[in-house]
């Protein structure tokens, strides 16, 4: 199989070289300096790496580069607008949703696909949705926090 | 000698160790950024010199090199534009040390936190120190930093002062500004900071800010660069790049233990760009991107012989089997066994397991090491940079002022990144290929060749009176550790004792070291001895405690809990305290056991803390939330299986952690002692949940719970 040369990421269509068997995780953070999305376990099962591919929340470590194609894929280095966070991201800054932040791009693209596709969701469906993503310093609650933060559904802040 | 080596716990194991591998081949000056400005030192205190002999005595690494480069425990350092830094050698986890050092500065000096930048963990700028470990940053450090910063304050004054030739008690500090007494003039800090060149060193009686008139430490200041964090922009390790960098990979050997029996490294030399690196044991290559590192280091033929190693189905016979009889970490026996179990009505035994855990910081293990003229540098994620620079003078065989080591924030360690393999490995790869080289490790090498939370055996032997006070309290450690070993319960004959033993894996440092361990086996025993004689867990705790604190902390998580409340079925609560590191503990749980399955779920959780006057209560409760939700795992279902020197199941999908639908209702309640010295918070708050989840098992269904994590037990939270 030829060579990927091309990507289309955070809205920029960007020149690469790579093997099309290379994980879309390593594309991103080593050859287009993208390297907000984490390694974390290599094998879909902690989420660090999450990214949008047209949309849709993607494992990038387990995902081959050409298997995106022409697809549109989303980093965390997308989200803030004007250099101010977008407003999950505010949210996770309100909710003190992190501590040392590893796993907080993953989490973030995680649960901007889920707002995407449902504005509004109770807590069962937030669980369900970010269940595959770790968090080992324990924020879970927080997190949930800040995901009804930014859809307008939390009942209070955490202090 | 031996009052020093007993300062550090004993299961602190990995920082016994040599150093990772023997290769074949063959000060800092802290003013270097002080250019102009003034800048307070703040001399070692008798404290951390003390700290700094224990490590050069204790550790079992040739220290002799690691010397007290010169009497600089902490400084501050304001710069001609009025900004503020304070240097330090702590690191930045997870644990928001950079906010609550940053708020003590801002505090003692009167200026907004903005103002104040932190620089921490980089040998070659900040001042030495042993390593962010054992909740010590808080005591310790945030102390030093206050006095340099009350310094910094007095003797900007004092200049601001003789420029309006007024005497210093007219001159206030307001909101980052100087004014005199009526306010008619002001002064900015880089206004009085400008043109001077001074640097001053801090007695040691300076005084500091009691906890009572603190403005800025003692509130919710939002992590520093959190915005960073958010946004994807803050570089840790894993992040780095350099000129010309290669990316590394190691070979590694087929089990724990093995040695090297042969190689063929020649078809991976003959990849392009390729370096392979093979140095006794070691052997390791560099390539120009990670996926022919892969390539190659997959090319390399080895054949390893490894000896017959235990398993984890006869851990806990080996651990008896191979203790000692007495280790360091041991109290000295109190009263007579023999009499406390004489004028008993009842008496129990029982035996307690934990297994081994790992920490699996999201982050793995990761250095990018660079080889300039003789001079190394190496960006790694280690609580112990400065322990890290001497295993490398050590293996290198070079000067420790011919390395730096840098740690930026990193994806937090738990006790577990206390040693130097990668940067060594890294500075190996390096040293072979003439170019940078990032290894990062992989989850599947995290788990194989870091070290675990050590496994431990826990024998309990007690008597008790039918009114509920506990006459006898014999309790053995194999192998865990000490760490929270002796009890705040007034206990009139006591003898309890940890026994080193020889472990199978590789072990050392975890979050709370055996504290977690200690408190598991003490307080299930304390809820065994509690039905043994018919008493409420918490009214029987109470009669053996006079410790005001722990009655506190005990007191209040009963009441938030609702503890005695009515009892529904499938469901049963437990509760469980403690105390360690200058901090106090209750835990309260409830948890729900499916009759049908044994499924166990955590449902509620109240766990009240009091750890001196609080810094920063946003913080405290995140920190205290998280331990808790780390807990959940190693009370329920982490442990590590093993056998033959292989980790069995050392990746994500076969390693449990805790996950978002594993999180119960979480209550904290914070004791704010402001009379009291603000100590630790990062570990003790993790040591309560695994007893009162299995307190609350027994309460739910009558099978007692004496292992971490549940086994055996027929109940599971699969």
């Amino acid at each position: 199989m030829a060579n990927v040369t091309s990507l289309n990421v955070n809205g920029k269509k960007l020149r690469v070289d790579v093997d099309p068997q290379t994980p879309l995780l390593y594309v991103l953070r080593d050859n287009l300096n993208l390297t907000g999305t984490k390694y974390g376990c290599g094998e879909a099962r902690c989420g660090a790496c999450t990214v949008l591919v047209d949309g849709q929340p993607m494992r990038s470590c387990v995902t081959p580069v050409a298997r995106v194609g022409e697809k549109q894929v989303t980093t965390i280095e997308a989200l803030e607008k004007d250099g101010k966070p977008n407003a999950l991201q505010e949210a996770f800054l309100k909710a003190d949703a992190l501590q040392c932040g590893y796993c907080t791009s993953g989490m973030i693209m995680s649960a901007t696909a889920l707002l995407n596709t449902n504005p509004k969701p109770t807590r069962d469906e937030i669980v369900k949705h970010m269940n595959g993503n770790v968090c080992r310093c324990g924020t879970y609650l927080r997190i949930l926090n800040a995901i009804e933060i930014a859809a307008g559904t939390a009942k209070e802040v955490a202090e | 000698m031996n009052e020093l080596l007993d300062q550090l716990e004993a299961e602190r194991y990995e920082l016994f160790e040599g150093p990772a591998y023997h290769f074949s081949f063959n000060r800092r000056q802290f003013l270097k950024a002080f250019s102009g400005g003034i800048a307070l030192i703040v001399p070692m205190s008798n404290l951390v010199a003390h700290t700094l002999q224990q490590e050069q005595g204790e550790s079992g690494r040739n220290r002799s090199n690691e010397r007290v480069p010169d009497d600089i425990g902490a400084w501050i350092h304001i710069d001609e534009s009025g900004t503020v830094s304070a240097f330090t050698g702590k690191v930045e986890i997870g644990q928001n040390i950079r906010t609550s050092l940053a708020q003590a500065v801002a505090d003692e000096l009167h200026v907004p936190m903005n103002e104040v930048r932190l620089v921490m963990a980089d040998t070659d700028l900040t001042p030495f120190d042993l390593g962010t470990f054992g909740s010590m940053s808080t005591p310790r450090m945030a102390p030093q930093l206050r006095k340099a910063a009350a310094a910094a304050r007095e003797t900007l004054i004092a200049l601001a002062a003789e420029q309006w030739k007024v005497a210093p008690a007219d001159v206030r500090i307001v909101n980052a500004r100087f004014v005199n007494h009526d306010a008619s003039k002001s002064l900015t800090l880089a206004e009085v900071a400008k043109g001077r060149k001074l640097v001053k060193t801090i007695p040691p009686d300076v005084a500091i800010t009691p906890a009572r008139d603190w403005t800025i430490a003692g509130t919710s200041v939002p992590k520093v660069d959190g915005r960073d964090f958010v946004s994807g922009k803050h570089q840790y390790t894993t992040d780095l790049k350099r000129e010309g960098m290669l990316y590394g990979r190691i070979v590694r050997p087929s089990a724990l233990e093995a040695k090297l029996l042969t190689s063929d490294t020649k078809a991976a030399e003959s990849m392009p760009g390729v370096v392979v690196v093979h140095d006794g044991d070691f052997i390791g290559v560099a390539a120009p991107d990670l996926q022919t590192a892969i390539r190659a280091e997959k090319a390399i033929a080895v054949h390893w012989e490894a000896p017959g190693q235990p398993g984890n189905d006869e851990l806990f016979d080996y651990l008896k089997k191979n203790a000692t009889a007495v280790s360091r970490g041991s109290g000295h026996p109190v009263g007579s066994i023999a009499d406390g179990m004489a004028a008993a009505d009842k008496k129990l035994s029982a035996t307690y397991t934990v297994a081994y855990i790992a920490h699996a910081p999201l982050e793995p293990r990761a250095a990018v090491a660079e080889w300039n003229d003789g001079k190394l540098t190496v960006w790694t994620g280690t609580q112990r940079p400065f322990g890290v620079r001497n295993e490398l003078a050590e293996t290198f065989h070079i000067p420790e002022e011919k390395i730096r080591v840098i740690t930026p924030d990193m994806g937090s360690g738990y006790g577990g990144k206390h040693t130097g393999e990668c940067a060594i490995e890294a500075a190996r790869l390096a040293r072979g290929s003439g170019k940078p080289v990032k290894l990062v490790w992989t989850r599947e090498e995290e788990f194989s060749w870091a070290y675990f939370r050590p496994a431990g055996v826990i024998e309990v032997s007690t008597g008790v009176k039918n009114d509920g006070t506990v006459t006898a309290w014999e309790f053995h450690n194999y192998n865990s550790g000490g760490a929270g070993i002796q009890v705040k319960y007034d206990f009139p004959n006591q003898n309890i004792q940890f026994h080193n033993s020889k472990s199978p894996l590789r072990q050392g440092s975890y979050r709370g070291l055996a504290a977690t361990a200690n408190h598991f086996a003490r307080e299930v025993h304390m809820d065994e001895l509690a039905h043994a004689v018919n008493m409420d867990p918490v009214e029987f705790r109470l009669k053996n405690i006079k410790d005001e604190r722990l009655k506190a902390v005990l007191q209040a998580a009963a009441k938030t809990f609702r503890w005695g409340g009515k009892k529904t079925d499938g469901r049963g609560v437990g509760i469980a305290c403690g105390f360690e590191k200058g901090s106090y503990i209750a835990t309260a749980a409830e948890v729900s056991v499916d009759a049908k399955t044994g499924r166990v779920k955590i449902e509620r959780v109240v766990e009240s803390f009091e750890c001196g006057a609080i810094v920063n209560k946003l913080h405290l409760n995140n920190q205290v939330e998280g331990a808790i939700v780390q807990a959940i795992g190693g009370a329920l279902f982490e442990q590590i299986e093993f056998k033959n020197g292989q980790i069995l199941n050392g990746k994500f999908s076969k390693y449990r952690l805790p996950r978002f639908s594993d999180v119960p209702k979480i209550e904290v309640v914070l004791l704010d002692r402001k009379d009291l010295p603000s100590a630790g918070a990062g570990e003790t708050p993790i040591v309560g949940l695994a007893p009162a989840v299995g307190n609350a098992i027994f309460d739910a269904t009558g099978k007692r719970i004496r292992s971490m994590p549940l086994h055996g037990s027929g109940l599971s939270a699969a």
